[in-house]
């Protein structure tokens, strides 16, 4: 079968394309392209230093969200409901009167937990599978990709609804979930990872030179197959915390009162007349923090990338 | 012909789809039989005569064989909830889905292929710059995010569409198309994206292939070069994405269709999934996964008859 | 096409005539001066091989001739004239009147240079349609007639086929067959039978020679293989590091080689009365780094007869008999250059340092 291509934890393929550095041949533009003469340091530049800073703070957010010096993200305070921004706390108040920045940093707990476990979950499991297949080759392999080809023929969504609906609802289970389902796109990855690695000069002398195949996996293989495939993660954690969002909006991730970002939307909706800030906040910080995902990612996966081709 | 070369291998998928959807639902944990009876009513009797009744307690091969052949005849068997057959449910909100999933892709495509020729046209410009990152931008932007700013913009502020509700097409068609607007929008942004970004990339390499040099020295227009010649040979990976992206637009249909209450199938499953209505859900999930694997069959068959190439059984540079 | 102009001026103005044409690009590594300062010179009728390593610029200066080139990060100076009309002027939107029409281009690689989705009977029909207004039946005779003199057998039943479906040597019969449709004046093949097998290459050139005999066209045969313009060219110019070295009549340039790079290039041409075990010379060293090149000889490197003038001094193109000319400070078959050699062997190296063995020197002296 045509092996669609992952859904899960897999970013938007879009998301995937190198910035291509070209002059469409037929333009006849004399708009000069970014003084190309300048313009290919090997640097990060501006956005991916704010993005990686962004980040950073959600982190930090997400570790010390006990210690920080906000209100408790749970306390209702009707008379101060639906405050602005500097009218009651620094981000305004909920349709409870609950502080927004205080349910943002506690927020950024579930998002960032969710996230950091499902990627590393499959990361580990869907990098050894990869690597395995794409080093060994032969029947492990093709059993393996048909596996992972079938059960990429579900819409990760609902595959994801379904499993949830009968095995349940906290933090873990969710994390746990998401995890495993995100495996066969990292296995997707680190295969084809492997598979241009092994056929690199050095790889493919040292095991002409009879070098033990374990050997060659730990020195030669893993090491170049972990920063494309962590690369990828950071943009398939950008995906987690949409999902996550997502599951919230939908009633299925953590149960309430917990703040999470995709839950503080959903009950924004309710006050979009009167008071779209209530949406409008979670929102940016959702976004941004996908943005900075990808931004990372996108960058760091340019410059890690042994694949000539894609998947 | 390719359509036959290619037939066994889909109907190898469909049949592990079913297989897969079918474990799924039935090794998880929970008695269906508990779900159906209610606690009250959940007598071991009682249990035991609905697990008898529904086949529960036979081998796992023997349920699916039963599962399967009843589903080939259309029948899934009924909800526990409202004991409406689920195939009717089906039947009956598949067209909803249907409808704002196709208008998603017709408007993400619509407005995705000139604005990604015009970026790979310009590549490097600031129209370029312009257009590729905010398309980055919109990359990061979920669909519901858009659904709930766009029901602020067009129901909330201007009044101009339907916030909720649908209206179907035979009863009045422009109100039907009014009501699957923003749902259709709100699932076209991200697709928009995707494809934009896909095309540009797709597209600056074709315009660098000498047949475009060769063109040009035909005196062809840029224009013409543009659409006649770079667009179809640039289109594959976008055709294959956007197969493939059927399936975020479905999982995105979920979300949808509950934000404008629409009666589509999105919504039946995630209702179906909150009272783990058994039936109810291995029915649309496999109705969704094998129409999901059935789309992309058929884009592997137009695929052929884009590209010569393959239909003339020549090896594709495909994996 | 053209605003009116003397008739009379016409017949004796070249075809093509280009004029110390400099064709540069800004790339992240520095300025890659790919073409510097190349002036050359087609008559009706006539053909202009031009000669090469693979860097040498070749491909550039076709396309700059053709005005093909991106305009951005692409410096270009120096004037070509197309009868009387200066193209580095022009916009596409006038080129495109000229493109196909008077000029006309073949690529190297017909595998990439047809359009892989599209029926061979259209993508020749195409400039027919533009240039000379024919549509339906009347175009698709054409083409069948096209596609009859360039070779092709069965040609009603190509019209409908993908490139896909055709040989190389056939594909690169339809590329000339598109390329000749609208009765171009001046035809440039960039490498044309490069990619082609052996036996299909001679047939190629053979069809390209009757075609511009029987069209008074001119033509120019862009090859790194001087075996290829050998029999064919009236002309021959020489190109190394993005500059004509030497230029001469084909006969001339064969019996008088003036530039020891012209010399190498010569004795890399396999010639079948050679026995079989003789070396074949090929020039030691890699062309230069067009980035940036320095004082002196770009060849000076890799060349035999290299003298400390030759890594100060860069020479210019010297006329040494009617039409010929080359650019070196101690040309091959002269005093100077005979004198430069016996005191670069009796050294035992080169004024650039090269290390100069016996037994290509005396290769070298005996061809001299
Ligand atoms: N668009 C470009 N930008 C930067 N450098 C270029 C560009 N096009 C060509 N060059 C450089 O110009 C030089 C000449 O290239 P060109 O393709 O003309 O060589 P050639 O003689 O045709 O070689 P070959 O026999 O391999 O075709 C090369 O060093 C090449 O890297
Ligand atoms: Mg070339």
């Amino acid at each position: 079968m045509s092996t669609p291509v992952p859904n899960l934890g897999a970013p938007h393929p879009g998301a995937t394309s190198e910035l291509a550095v070209s002059d469409g041949l037929i333009a006849e533009t004399t708009e000069v392209a970014a003084a190309p003469g300048k313009k290919k340091k090997r640097g990060y530049g501006l956005t991916f230093w704010m993005a990686t800073v962004w980040l950073v703070v959600v982190l930090i957010c997400a570790v010390f969200a006990n210690l920080l010096p906000v209100r408790d993200p749970l306390t209702p305070d009707v008379i101060n409901k639906l405050a602005l921004p500097g009218e009651a706390g620094l981000l305004g108040t909920d349709g409870l009167g609950r502080d927004t920045l205080a349910r943002l940093v506690h927020g950024a707990r579930v998002s960032v937990t969710i996230s950091v476990t499902a990627v590393a979950i499959g990361m580990v499991v869907g990098g050894f599978l990869g690597i395995i297949s794409g080093f060994f080759r032969g029947k492990t392999e093709t059993i393996l990709m048909t596996i992972i080809n079938i059960i990429l023929a579900f819409p990760a969504l609902v595959l994801l609804l379904v499993l949830l609906a009968f095995v349940g609802r906290s933090l873990v289970v969710i994390s746990l979930i998401v995890g495993f389902l995100s495996i066969p796109i990292y296995t997707r990855v680190a295969r084809a990872t492997t598979l241009a690695v092994a056929e690199r000069e050095f790889v493919r002398a040292s095991r002409t030179m009879g070098a033990k195949n374990s050997r060659v996996l730990a020195r030669e293989i893993l090491p170049n197959v972990v920063l494309p495939v962590a690369a990828f993660g950071l943009v398939a954690m950008g995906v987690v915390i949409v999902l996550e969002g997502t599951l919230a909006f939908l009633g299925l991730s953590v149960q309430q009162p917990a703040p999470t970002w995709g839950g503080m939307i959903f009950d924004g909706k309710r006050y979009l007349n009167e008071a779209p800030h209530v949406v409008l906040i979670p929102s940016i910080a959702m976004f941004l923090t996908v943005l900075s995902l990808n931004l990372v990612g996108d960058a760091l996966r340019t410059r890690f990338d042994v694949r000539g081709s894609n998947l | 012909m390719y359509v036959l070369r290619r037939l066994p291998s889909l109907l190898a998928t469909l049949f592990a789809v079913s297989l897969l959807t079918f474990l799924m639902t039935s090794l998880l944990p929970g008695d269906p039989a508990l779900q159906i009876l209610g606690a009250e009513n959940a007598t071991p009797e009682a249990i035991a005569a609905v697990r008898a009744d529904l086949g529960l307690d036979d081998p796992l091969p023997v349920r699916y064989l039963h599962w399967i052949g009843d589903a080939l005849t259309g029948d899934f068997g009924r909800s526990y909830r409202t004991n409406e057959p689920v195939s009717e449910a089906i039947i009956d909100r598949l067209p909803v889905t249907a409808e704002i999933g196709i208008l998603a892709i017709i408007i993400a495509l619509l407005v995705a292929i000139p604005v990604g020729m015009l970026s790979a046209y310009r590549a490097g410009t600031r129209t370029d710059k312009l257009i590729s990152s905010t398309s980055f931008g919109l990359l990061a932007v979920p669909n519901f995010m858009v659904a709930i700013f766009l029901i602020l913009i067009f129901a909330v502020w201007l009044g101009v569409l339907p916030a909720t509700g649908w209206v179907n097409f035979t009863d009045n068609p422009v109100q039907n198309l009014r009501s699957a607007l923003l749902p259709a929008l709100s699932l076209a942004i991200a697709e928009m994206a995707v494809y934009t970004r896909l095309l540009r990339t797709d597209m600056i390499g074709t315009l660098q292939q000498d047949f475009v040099t060769m063109a040009r020295v035909k005196g062809v227009s840029n224009r013409r070069i543009l659409f006649r010649h770079a667009l179809r040979p640039s289109s594959f990976s976008l055709m294959t994405v956007a197969g493939v992206q059927v399936g975020a637009i479905i999982g995105g249909s979920v979300v949808i269709e509950t934000l404008f209450a629409l009666p589509g199938v999105g919504r039946l499953l995630l209702e179906a999934v909150l009272v783990r209505d058994l039936l109810m859900v291995q029915g649309v999930a496999l109705v969704i996964a094998v129409s999901y694997v059935v789309v992309n069959f058929t884009v592997d068959i137009l695929y052929s008859y884009l590209d010569p190439r393959i239909s003339h059984g020549r090896s594709a540079a495909r994996v | 096409m053209t605003t009116a102009r003397p008739l009379d001026g016409r017949g004796n103005e070249p075809l093509l005539e280009v004029d110390d044409l400099r064709t540069y690009f800004d790339t992240p590594r520095g300025v890659v001066k790919a073409v510097d300062g190349v002036s050359l010179r087609v008559d009706r009728g006539k053909t202009l091989g031009i000669v090469g390593e693979s860097g040498s610029g070749k491909t550039v200066l076709s396309r700059s001739i053709m005005n093909l080139l991106p305009k951005n990060n692409t410096i270009r100076e120096g004037s070509v004239r197309f009868e009387g009309r200066e193209l580095t002027t022009m916009k596409n939107k006038e080129m495109r009147t000229i493109w196909g029409a008077e000029m006309a281009m073949i690529l190297q690689d017909p595998m990439t240079s047809l359009n892989p989705v599209t029926k061979i009977g259209d993508q020749i029909t195409e400039s027919l349609g533009i240039h000379l207004g024919e549509k339906g039946k009347v175009a698709k005779a054409h083409a069948v007639d096209l596609l009859k003199s360039v070779g092709i057998p069965a040609a009603e039943r190509r019209l409908g086929e993908y490139p896909h479906q055709l040989s190389g040597g056939m594909r690169q019969r339809v590329t000339i067959a598109i390329a000749l449709a609208c009765g171009p004046k001046l035809l440039v093949a960039d490498e044309p039978t490069t990619a082609l097998d052996v036996t299909v290459q001679r047939q190629i050139l053979d069809l390209l020679e009757t075609q511009q005999h029987e069209r008074n066209m001119g033509l120019i045969i862009i090859t790194h293989d001087l075996g290829v313009v050998a029999g064919r060219a009236d002309e021959i110019a020489v190109m190394y590091a993005g500059r004509i070295v030497e230029r001469a009549p084909t006969r001339e340039l064969f019996a008088r080689t003036r530039m020891p790079y012209t010399e190498g290039l010569l004795k890399s041409i396999p010639r079948l009365h050679q026995p079989s075990h003789t070396r074949l010379a090929a020039i030691p060293g890699r062309p230069p780094d067009l980035v940036d090149p320095g004082p002196g000889c770009p060849f000076a490197p890799r060349c035999n007869y290299a003298q400390d003038k030759c890594l100060t001094e860069t020479p210019v193109l010297a006329p040494h008999a009617a039409g010929h000319e080359a650019a070196c400070h101690f040309p091959v078959g002269t005093t100077a250059g005979q004198d430069a050699l016996a005191r670069n062997l009796a050294a035992g190296r080169t004024a650039a340092g090269t290390p100069l063995d016996s037994s290509t020197a005396i290769a070298t002296a005996g061809a001299a």
